[in-house]
Order: C-alpha cells, then structure tokens, then sequence
C-alpha cells in the first residue's frame, strides 16, 4: 500500500500573489478568488475585461491578472456595455460593491439590467460603505448600527434597504439573477456555481446576469471575522433571502448549469 | 497524514480557517510576518485530513492543500 500527496486546493494564476489590502476576514477575498476560479474554468484568461468599480474592491486590478477598466463610481455597467459592444468576443463582467452598485449606480444598473447587455455583474453586498469609513449604505439592514446611524437604521428617516436582486428580476431582459452568500464552506460552493452560471449565460450570449453576493465587512460591523461569518446567517440572510430570482433558461424548460 | 500550508505573506490572522477546521489542525505562528502579523500555520501533530474547509473559507486564499490518498491500483496489486 502507497501512499501519495495529491495537491488538492491551490491558488489559481488569475490571481496575483500580492496580498490584498482588504481587512483581515473581508468577504471579496474569496469572492475575488470564486470569479479568478470561474475565469480559470472557462479558460477566459486573456480575453476578459473587468471593469472594477469604486469602493473597497477599486483595487480588485492589482489581485487580479486580467485586462481592467476603472468606471467612474456607479458607472461600471456603462462602461462595461461600452467595452462589450465595441468588442462583442470579449468577456465582460463588472466587480462592484453595494455603497457602488446600489446607491451611486443605480440608474446605470437598473437601464443596463434592463437593455439586456450582454454582461455580467458581481455583486458584493456587505450593507455598508467600507472604504470610505463605514457609512450607511442603501443595503444597510434596520436597526443596524453604522458611523452616520449610530442608532441603527430608522425606518422612518431612512426608509428599508434596497434589494437589488429582487428589483432586478423583475425586470423582463435578465437572463440570470441570484443571491449567494460565502459564510460557510457549502455557501461558498453554491456561490461558485452561481457565479459559473452567470458567466456562462454571456458566453452563450443569453443577456444580462448578475449574482448578489452577501459578504462579511467585519471592520465596520465591529466584530470578529469569525462572528462576521456567522452574523451573515443570523441577521443578513433574513433580511436578503438567498436563491434564484431570476432564471431565463429554466423558465425555457432548458437545462441549467 | 494530509497537511496544509499557508503562504505567512498573504495570512493576515482573520482565524476563519481555524473557526472552521473540524479538527483543530490550526494555530497561531510565533514569527511575525513582514506586515507585522502572526500568520496562522498548521499545528505538528494535526490530524489534517485534506477536507480543503480551511482553504474554501480563506478570505485571502493563503492556504493549499496535499490531501495524502492511498494508491488503489498498487493495493490491489499487493494483494493479488
């Protein structure tokens, strides 16, 4: 009987080897190494555009080794139709964050979710500004302590957070619109399917897909990484269900992914 | 026995990893790295079983995995 050693989880080369400046336990971590693993996966190395929005992940092109575009904040989907009309065999997706996507960006996510580009969207939903000191955002859960509502969320005042997934399915031209989250091992797994289905409506040219990801900001909601992971669970999950919202093929009677 | 390494230049402590090793494989190092953190390291004597939790939940994707498997073809072979 021999016994060998198999290499059974390694870093993939999208990634780069620098480390990230993200807090320790910060969820785009692992979000960025999903996508660096679904780009490894369709072999879409050289020939992908990401267009990284502003936010924590603005520096999402130095951890990544593909092509990058910076948009304005808010203005990824813009800029990521633009790269994918005038060059339709690229793969094009945008990396945004919530305080980005859902507050700044809304227009621009809601006009190019509903043209149908053919684009793909990740979207990391921690429910705070992180980067600019841990403001609140639109995702921003009630009663939920932030530096500009130290009270929590005030339903009156502020109004209930936006769900972005649920707005956007229902809107005719997605093709693909799910929630995930990465606070466990089984999560993290559904997330990269997820992920590798959206990616593969626009390889197949199938129109606009985006995938919501709940993600731990254990900086900002002042706890430890650990607890942050499981605080996802005991108060986001109920807030932002997780699951398909939205899924062309299935409703095709295709099968999916 | 499996065994995990994690790259002490991109472990910055968050202790997912330990939180989630369902066999307590996990401790914290006594070397500082060069961002002046104890990185997080396998322990000596830790019954790692290549299960890949540690590096699934890894927020920075520090950790690889060697997952010792026995040879099966080999196996059989002794024993015929």
């Amino acid at each position: 009987m021999t016994q060998t050693e198999k290499k059974v989880f390694a870093r993939t080369e999208v990634l780069t080897s620098q480390q990230t400046h993200y807090c320790p336990g910060c969820g785009h971590g692992i979000v960025h190494r999903l996508v660096a693993e679904a780009l490894d996966h369709f072999g879409l190395r050289e020939k992908t555009v990401c267009v990284a929005p502003v936010g924590c992940s603005v520096l999402a092109y130095k951890y990544l080794a593909i092509d990058m575009s910076e948009a304005a904040h808010g203005r990824a989907p813009a800029v990521a139709t633009g790269v994918k009309r005038a060059r339709p065999d690229l793969f094009v997706f945008t990396y945004q964050g919530d305080g980005d996507l859902a507050a700044i960006g809304t227009a621009e996510i809601v006009h190019a979710a509903n043209r149908g580009e053919n684009i793909s969207v990740v979207f990391v939903n921690n429910a705070v500004y992180g980067m600019t000191g841990g403001q609140m955002a639109p995702t921003t859960m009630l009663g939920q302590k932030t530096t500009t509502s130290p009270a929590g969320r005030n339903l009156q005042s502020e109004g209930s957070p936006i769900k972005v997934a649920e707005m956007l399915s229902a809107l005719d031209a997605p093709s693909y619109i799910a929630r995930v989250t990465v606070d466990k091992p089984a999560a993290v797994r559904k997330a990269k399917q997820a992920i590798l289905t959206a990616f593969q409506r626009q390889i197949d040219g199938k129109g606009f897909s985006l995938v919501e990801v709940l993600s731990p900001c254990p900086t900002y909601w002042r706890m430890p990484a650990a607890k942050a992971m499981s605080a996802i669970e005991d108060t986001m999950v109920k807030v932002f269900p997780l699951g398909v919202f939205k899924d062309k093929e299935a409703a095709n009677g295709n099968q999916t992914a | 026995m499996s065994r995990i390494e994690i790259n002490p230049e991109l472990c910055k402590a968050c202790e997912v990893c330990l939180a989630f090793c369902p066999k307590d494989c996990i401790q914290q190092s006594d070397t500082l790295n060069r961002y002046g953190v104890y990185p997080m390291q396998m322990k000596e004597a830790a019954e790692c079983t290549g299960c890949t939790l540690c590096a699934t939940m890894c927020p920075d994707t520090a950790i690889t995995v060697y997952r010792t498997v026995v040879e099966k073809a080999q196996n059989q072979e002794a024993s015929t």
